[in-house]
């Protein structure tokens, strides 16, 4: 692997930049291999990484229909925070929180996490209560989260409307400062050369189209449209594809897979700092380093894989934008787009083992998996390597949905993700 | 914005009227109690979400008010029927 | 230069001067000029800069495919817009533009340097660097990149404009009043069909008002047009996105092109049903690669023709033409007989249809059959041109003022593709057009593939004898993504064209690479040895061009973003100074403050006068259902947890509503009037989950009971008189009910008259004193309010808010399920057993009470807290530690849910959640704050009148 840095950037420039090799070969299967990831989006593709890089398991194949990133990885709205109420959620995020930051240097590719702050607008007494609980556990789990005035908050993001009068007045704002962005592409691109360098192959154009189990109900491999290739130890990263992928191995899953769409304005000269939510009036905002503004918009209402939603979701979204930010509403719409998110009933993903020995799972993650990322993805592959949940993922099991253990944020909060 | 038949009306009108309602023919158990503990959580989490042929509850909200199924592809948002409530499966 | 209007053609208006400005100069133009066409007549070739290398750009186009005459508007506060393509701007007598992304000035722009530096930064050199020392990046770099990033200012003002919206129902619309669409149109004017004609431009016409050999037609279709009365024709008005079930958006603009707005409306949201859609889009031309393509004065062929016949205007006083595509030769032979001098025809092709070289020669214009264009001279805009034969031999250079370039056309397939249609790729067209459609939907005229400019090579970039790793040949104008940038992405394994897009940014720019796609495909299609179909397409995404924030919002602003519900007594509240909170859609009085008073004050007063006199409160936001039919006990029965059929009519029963997942989800009292009747009511918030809730159950699951469910929450006011005066106050206004204490018990409910008018009466209570909750219909409820106000002077009746009922009902332990609970309560959790029917075999979630971590110790119960300081209010949403030395993380074990003064208490009291609750009865349990730790004891949840002594009198 070609080292990346000013001065590689520099010596390579005198050359014409035609010294530079690709950042990853396109791999072509191999018979077999020790693991295998299905799906090469950022939790694949880190998956992949985290095996070779902390468990020495380096014949591993990640194993993508499309092309990698090109699901929510690339579709997203890149928001990262950590500010969860349960201490299952606190510590899987901040987990990863802690990944994110060092992620750049980690893979030697600028994934531009920015901690540029995220704060969520209380509305109403009722999200006051709400982010003040959050605020509270925060502290006492360590993940920095804190209370601000409307004054402060408008301070923090000066296009904020703060008027009494306004129909969804804000009262205040929970920040976490640590919170940001990054660059969606970069985390898959990175994870990609990284893993690639350590041995990992990256077969893209290759759907799965089944999972082949033994005789004691084991997995043996998958079948692809590139033929069978044998593995052991699957994991399964699909993301909004998971039930379908799930449903090979014979298993059902508590997932729903609806659309859900963002959009981005055209590019503007820095004018929105930070990235800013509000569950009560159904938006979320944040500028990208480009200078568009980065727009997410709440759930198509029915299962689909289209990945095409509709103008009516749009048209609340922009609303609410337009109502906390009045200044933007002469602001453009450059680009809508859809993508695919997979549901579980609280929420929250399923990360871990499964019934069916060497298969493993990473899904569910809803609206917010961009987050999870790094996290996510070194989770997984802990769980492949020891055939075991880390402490950290092992409450994210499929048995919480019948013993009654969920996790369940948005029922606690009324918190989107 | 998805344009949907009620079979109640016998109309096609825009999606906004309709409230999305989950996957169709998962009936309550006549005796919850005599479950054991996975098939009651099958009941209440387990979903198909194919990719291709799904059948689904709509309630016309903002209409007649009434429950209704529907054969949809989920891949292409493309309605192959709807039909009462209480009407077998399509 | 002395500007280059022509002294005749054009379809501006030329009695109509109007006077303009760019960048603070002043400049003439004409009514129908676009501040694209006039500022060329004035001789202005700059127009903006290019985003990443601050390049001088000038018009590449003359529509909406513009990637580089980017400017702002200013029209007054709050009214500016910026990345307008001046080629859709119309000029009117005072327009103020400026060009942006520049500093100092647009000609002199210090970021420039980056194109000096341009080898520096090639295709995602973001990626590669910044990332030492690591502080850096927070600080230095990330300010750096967003401030050299961004194309104009956003606006800093709240826009003064409204937008409007409508719908709209058509049997067929057609996209596109180009010839094509006209035609269509015509087609369908003497038929039944409601016809919806739309078009981008401020005219009708489409590439036909650049062909003055069509006007005739044009004006006649026109007239035919307007005179059909099934045929609405919208200009101004652009089909943006292309949704599901032939769903069309579309922006009228209505005020931006004015001099004067007036008050109406700025923008229109269309939102068109259509039975048939037929795309007229048309094709847009496509630019050759080479060095430096980019120089203003270096545009498309057919934008020039346009700028001639449309404006009046020639690009330039001798222009040279580069072409691969015969329509670019029959473009400078319109300008040639406009008297512009063609200097040179370069054609990459070796040869070309006899037609055109004799025609060539009959207006004296040199051609160069197999030459490219090897370099483009001037910086701030074109001085001549180096060519060279495809060879590379034969280098020469020509004097020009202007270079166009003809490199083949694009269907304009982008509808076609949001509707999911399938496209097919042609290679003689060298571009995609649609194949097999997914909705109702046609496509017509250049859009589909099919065109009268006769034929072309397609070709990825101009052979050059220049070293293609140095040279900077643009792709994506806007983005400043050269052809080398997308070789480079394929060396580093970028192989599919979405990839490409996103490591390069090509087609990512404000023109959605309606010019740059094509040639970058072609590129990369080279560079991979693949053909172009294996490289893919990238997905066409809505919308068509950049749409108002403002008109996708619509109506939706303001009062009308999402319209207060308000109830009967509201205005009387507003009268009398109340502060009010926002409660679901509703917004309710929180309490009613005198002089002088703060909150705590107003509700310590009025919690005063409810636990002493009476206390006057509008409960008309409660959710109300009216359950009727025979099986409606039954129903209810199966509903909620309590039992119902034993009630007796004329009694209320609290009622707890479970989710199939066992957890609460709400709650209230509800009255039996009759055997088949019963009234119910929900929380404020719940009222339309819980009704809908309840239809699907009765419909779906158990169609044979017969019950009828009818929301009447709006139907009835509520006011209720709560305090140990309430009887007094109320007896002399009711008749036909006895409210003595044993004719009329706590929880129940008598119907008869109050003031005269008919009246539910419920005795019941949320405080815990003597209580009656009034409903009569909700025109009354003002007139009752004032009534009982005024009778009830004499006895001190208070107003009172939520805030003083939270506080009064918390004092009794009553919960308010969405605060105390959190959708992860059950009832045993709330300490609400009691409410759920030991002998019932089912209700809604009663098998989930049942699972084994319902059922496992250590969950999380509803409990009293008393703080050991009582002058301590905790903050609710505390978080409950067993051991405060422990370090972070700390061990939680709960948190408060309700924390308040209590006044009649003479001390602070909460509720809690807190694990194994019930059973740490006395304990005492911490709660670490910023600063400070504070000591709290577990109590039992009733902290005034456990024995409910005050309620039944």
């Amino acid at each position: 692997m070609t080292r990346f840095s000013a001065f590689s950037l520099f010596a390579k420039a005198l050359g014409g930049h035609q010294g530079w090799p690709e950042q990853w070969p396109d791999a072509s299967p191999k018979p077999a291999y020790d693991a295998i990831i299905v799906g090469a989006g950022g939790h694949g593709l880190g998956a992949a990484y985290y095996l070779a890089k902390k468990y020495g398991i380096t014949n591993v194949a990640v194993i993508e229909k499309g092309w990698l990133g090109g699901g929510n990885t690339g579709r997203n709205t890149t928001i990262i925070r950590s500010n969860y109420l349960y201490d299952e959620s606190a510590h899987l995020y901040d987990h990863a929180l802690k990944l994110w930051d060092g992620l750049s240097q980690e893979l030697n590719y600028n994934t531009m996490y920015s901690k540029r702050g995220v704060m969520m607008l209380a509305h109403n007494v009722h999200d006051i209560q709400s982010f003040k609980r959050h605020i509270h556990a925060n502290r006492l789990n360590g993940v920095d989260n804190e209370w601000l005035t409307a004054e402060q908050a408008k301070d923090y993001c000066p296009p904020l409307n703060i008027s009494p009068d306004a129909r969804y007045p804000v009262l205040g704002a929970a920040l976490q400062r640590r919170g940001g962005t990054a660059r969606h592409d970069t985390v898959a691109w990175g994870y990609a050369r990284a893993a690639a360098a350590l041995g990992v192959d990256i077969i893209q154009n290759c759907a799965v189209t089944g999972i082949r189990r033994g005789a004691d109900g084991a997995v043996l491999g998958v079948e692809t449209e590139r033929g069978f290739i044998a593995s052991r130890r699957i994991g399964v990263s699909a993301a909004g594809h998971s039930s379908v992928i799930m449903q090979m191995a014979g298993l059902d899953f508590p997932l729903e897979s609806y659309p859900l769409q963002a959009l981005v304005s055209e590019p503007v000269k820095p004018v929105f700092p930070c990235v800013v939510m509000s569950n009560t009036v159904h938006a979320y905002m944040s500028q990208s380093d480009k200078g568009e503004l980065v727009i997410g918009a709440g759930t198509d209402q029915y299962v689909s894989y289209s990945q095409r939603g509709a103008l009516h979701i749009i048209e609340h979204t922009l609303a609410a934008i337009c109502e906390i930010f009045p200044i933007f509403r002469r602001m453009r719409m450059l680009r809508s787009w859809g993508g695919i998110v997979d549901v579980t009933p609280d929420r929250s993903p399923i990360l871990g083992k499964t019934p069916v020995p060497g298969l493993y799972i990473n899904c569910g993650w809803g609206t917010g998996g961009f987050k999870a990322t790094p996290g996510a993805a070194d989770l997984l592959a802990y769980t492949m390597a020891k055939d075991e949940p880390h402490p950290i993922n092992a409450p994210y099991n499929l048995d919480r949905f019948r013993t009654g253990r969920l996790i369940d944020e948005a029922a606690a909060a009324a918190v989107a993700h | 914005m998805l344009l949907i038949h009620c079979p109640y009306c016998d109309q096609q009108r825009a999606e906004i009227e309709f409230a999305y309602a989950g996957e169709a023919h998962i009936a309550r158990p006549l005796d919850p109690a005599a479950m054991s503990d996975e098939d009651w959580a099958r009941y209440l989490f387990i979903r198909s979400n194919p990719r291709g042929r799904h059948h689904e509850r709509w309630r016309h909200i903002h209409g007649c008010g009434r429950f209704f199924n529907a054969v949809r592809d989920t891949a292409t948002d493309k309605f192959e029927a709807t039909y009462q409530a209480g009407k077998p499966r399509r | 230069m002395s500007g280059l209007r022509l002294d005749h053609g054009g379809r501006m208006d030329r009695r109509r001067p109007v006077s303009f400005s760019f960048d603070g100069a002043t400049y003439q133009g004409f009514a129908g000029d676009t501040l694209a066409s006039a500022l060329l007549a004035n001789g202005v070739m700059l127009f903006g800069r290019s985003f990443k290398y601050h390049r001088p750009r000038g018009l590449l186009g003359a529509g909406s495919e513009e990637p580089n005459a980017l400017v702002s508007v200013s029209r007054g506060p709050g009214r500016h817009t910026p990345n307008l393509r001046a080629t859709g701007v119309e000029v009117y007598d005072g327009l103020v533009a400026t060009s942006q992304h520049r500093w100092p000035s647009l000609k002199t722009d210090l970021g420039a340097i980056n194109d000096r530096l341009g080898m520096f930064f090639p295709a995602g050199f973001y990626n590669k660097t910044f990332m030492w020392p690591r502080s850096f990046w927070d600080k230095l770099y990330e300010p750096v990149i967003r401030r050299m990033a961004g194309l104009g200012e956003a606006p800093s003002e709240e826009d003064p404009d409204h937008y409007a919206a409508t719908y709209a129902h058509c049997d067929l619309l057609i996209v596109g009043a180009g010839p094509a669409g006209i035609d269509a149109a015509l087609e369908a004017s003497g038929t039944a069909k409601r016809v919806i004609l739309i078009d981008e431009q401020d005219e009708a016409g489409g590439g036909a008002l650049a062909d003055p050999a069509l006007w005739p037609w044009l004006q006649e279709s026109l007239k035919d047009l307007a005179a059909a009365p099934n045929i609405t024709v919208l200009r101004r008005t652009t089909a943006f996105g292309y949704y599901h079930d032939n769903f069309i958006g579309a922006v009228e603009r209505l005020t931006d092109h004015l001099a004067q707005i007036g008050d109406g409306a700025r923008e229109k949201l269309w939102r068109i049903r259509a039975g048939e859609v037929i795309l007229a889009q048309g094709a847009i031309e496509r630019p050759l690669v080479f060095a430096g393509n980019d120089v203003p004065g270096v545009m498309l062929a057919s934008a020039a023709r346009t700028y001639l016949h449309r404006y009046g205007v020639a690009v330039g006083k001798s222009v040279a033409l580069v072409a691969a595509h015969d329509s670019g030769w029959q473009d400078v032979f319109a300008l040639a007989r406009a008297g512009v001098i063609v200097a040179a025809i370069i054609e990459v092709r070796d040869r070309v249809a006899a037609a055109l070289l004799a025609e060539a020669e009959v207006l004296g214009i040199p051609v160069k059959l197999g030459h490219s264009v090897i370099d483009v001279h001037g910086r701030l805009a074109v001085k001549g041109i180096t060519i060279a034969r495809n060879d590379h031999s034969g280098a020469a250079r020509i004097t020009c003022d202007a270079l166009l370039m003809a490199g083949g056309w694009t269907p304009c397939v982008h509808l076609w593709s949001h509707s999911k249609g399938s496209l097919a790729w042609d290679d003689a067209l060298g571009a995609y057009v649609p194949d097999q459609p997914n909705e109702k939907v046609r496509c017509v005229g250049a859009c589909s593939g099919k065109w009268n400019f006769g034929s072309g090579l397609v070709i990825d970039a101009l052979p050059t004898p220049r070293d293609q790793h140095r040279i900077k040949a643009f792709v994506d104008f806007q983005n400043d993504v050269t052809a080398k940038d997308i070789t480079l992405a394929v060396r580093e394994g970028f192989k599919s064209i979405e990839h490409i897009k996103r490591y390069t940014t090509t087609g990512m720019a404000t023109d959605q690479g309606k010019t740059s796609n094509l040639n970058g495909l072609q590129i990369a299609s080279q560079a991979l040895g693949r053909h172009v179909t294996e490289v893919g397409l990238t997905t066409f995404r809505p919308p068509y061009t950049p749409q108002t924030f403002g008109a996708l919002a619509g109506h939706a602003k303001d009062d009308l973003f999402q319209p207060t519900r308000k109830t009967a007594i509201d205005g009387w509240a507003e009268e009398h100074g109340a502060v009010f909170e926002l409660v679901a859609q509703w917004r309710r009085a929180r309490y009613f403050p005198q002089a002088g008073e703060d909150m705590l004050a107003a509700v310590n007063r009025e919690c005063r006068a409810v636990r002493s006199a009476v206390g006057i409160f509008d409960a008309s936001t409660l959710g109300k259902i009216e359950v009727v039919g025979p099986d409606a006990a039954e129903f209810l029965n199966r509903m909620y947890t309590n039992p119902w059929k034993a009630l007796e009519p004329g009694r209320c029963r609290y009622g707890l509503l479970l989710k199939e997942d066992g957890f609460i989800t709400d709650d209230g009292v509800s009255a039996r009037l009759a055997p088949d009747r019963f009234h119910l009511t929900t929380t404020t918030g719940g009222a339309a989950r819980v009704l809908n809730t309840m239809e699907d159950y009765l419909q779906t699951e158990w169609p044979d009971l017969d019950v009828w469910l009818t929301s009447t929450t709006e139907q009835w006011a509520v006011i209720a008189l709560q305090g140990p005066l309430a009887r007094k106050l109320l007896e002399p206004l009711v008749a036909g009910i006895d409210l003595a204490g044993d004719a009329f018990p706590h929880m129940a409910i008598r119907e008869g008259t109050v003031c005269g008018v008919p009246a539910r009466l419920f005795r019941v209570s949320f405080t815990g004193e003597l209580g009656f909750e009034i409903n009569v219909p909700a025109a009354y409820g003002r007139a009752l309010w004032e009534r009982l106000m005024t009778d009830g002077a004499a006895c001190g009746i208070t107003p009172y808010g939520t805030e003083a009922m939270h506080v009064l009902r918390a004092e009794k332990g009553f919960i308010i399920v969405g605060q105390d609970t959190d959708g992860t309560v059950t009832p045993n959790d709330a300490g609400l057993d009691w409410a759920v029917g030991k002998k019932k075999p089912d209700f809604v979630g009663r098998r989930s009470l049942s699972r084994p971590d319902i059922v496992a110790p250590g969950r999380k119960q509803l409990v009293g807290l008393l703080t050991d300081d009582p002058a301590v209010v905790l903050e609710e949403g505390a978080q409950i530690v067993a051991d405060p030395a422990q370090s972070i993380p700390m061990k939680m074990i709960g948190h408060v849910t309700s924390a308040y003064w209590s006044e009649t208490l003479g001390r602070s009291i909460a509720l809690a959640l807190v694990a194994g609750g019930h059973a740490r009865l006395g304990e005492t349990l911490y709660l670490p704050m910023p600063g400070q730790v504070v000591r709290a004891k577990v109590s039992g949840m009733v902290f005034f009148d456990p024995a409910g002594a005050r309620l039944n009198v």
